[in-house]
């Protein structure tokens, strides 16, 4: 099975090795890359808003919508870990407890009542 | 991780750090239109200097910094970065084209503004996030 896996990818790295030989030279001002929009952002970035970092141009302007996704990302990364990793408390009310009420309620010392494992750990 | 490490160089060297880290960090959001730089690597230097106060100070820095507050920054960055595209939509731009229509503008300025805010709001974005993700973490294993 070892074996197995090694061919399989000495298989998939000879045909991405293979697949090399026609990309263009690193540098090359006539490769496709080079070619396309980036010529006009380097041209007209400070032209068109006043910011000499074309960096910051491209990543908050040109190309404002991808960052937008990029920071969801982040924030959806925060709400997931909070949501997997906190357990909320119902209060003795029946409503919900605050995000980090387990955790304030533990350090506040164990509570067996409102515990909703029946017991303190 | 919730308590205090009983070590005053730990103390002393952390409470004097973390207003300098912070410093540098808004002038590394600020600064974006000029040098390397901007929001997310701000946001993450803001994250560092809070989850450094959280790892030398234990509990007392839950009273400076609550838990709530980290998830509430981050959708505040994320909310006003959001309305700050729909508002250029409302004045017939496109979603994040910044065509606000302020007075006495040009497009260039009204552009260089609309990265402004929006690095800014990275920024909070992700300040909140990872302070967020940090406490999640730390305050797992809670039965």
């Amino acid at each position: 099975m070892k074996l197995f896996a090694m061919i399989l990818i000495g298989i998939l790295a000879s045909f991405v090795i293979w697949g090399t030989h026609d990309l263009p030279e690193r540098g090359d001002p006539q490769s496709p890359a080079n070619l396309g929009v980036s010529t006009y952002y380097i041209e007209n970035a400070y032209i068109d808003s006043e910011t000499p970092n074309m960096v910051t141009a491209v990543l908050a302007d040109y190309r404002g919508f991808d960052t937008f996704g990029e920071a969801v990302v982040v924030v959806a990364a925060a709400l997931s870990s909070l949501l997997i990793l906190l357990r909320r408390r119902r209060r003795e009310d029946g409503s919900e407890g605050g995000l980090f009420s387990e955790v304030d309620a533990q350090k506040a010392g164990p509570d067996p009542s409102t515990s909703p494992s029946g017991g303190a750990p | 991780m919730t308590s205090r490490f009983e070590s005053i160089f730990l103390f002393v060297v952390a409470r004097a750090m973390v207003p300098l880290i912070q410093v540098f960090a808004f002038y590394v959001i600020t600064h974006g239109h000029y040098s390397p730089g901007g929001g997310f690597q701000g946001g993450v230097m803001l994250a560092a200097s809070i989850i450094l106060l959280r790892i030398s100070l234990g509990e007392e820095s839950y009273d400076r910094f609550p838990r709530e507050a980290g998830i509430v920054i981050g959708g505040f960055g994320a909310l006003a970065f959001a309305l700050l595209g729909f508002a250029s939509m409302a004045f017939g731009g496109n979603f994040l084209e910044y065509a606000l229509a302020v007075p006495g503008m040009g497009a260039e300025e009204l552009r260089y503004w609309g990265i402004f805010f929006a690095e800014v709001f990275i920024g909070f974005l992700v300040w909140g996030a990872l302070v967020a993700i940090y406490d999640a973490l730390e305050s797992g294993g809670v039965e």
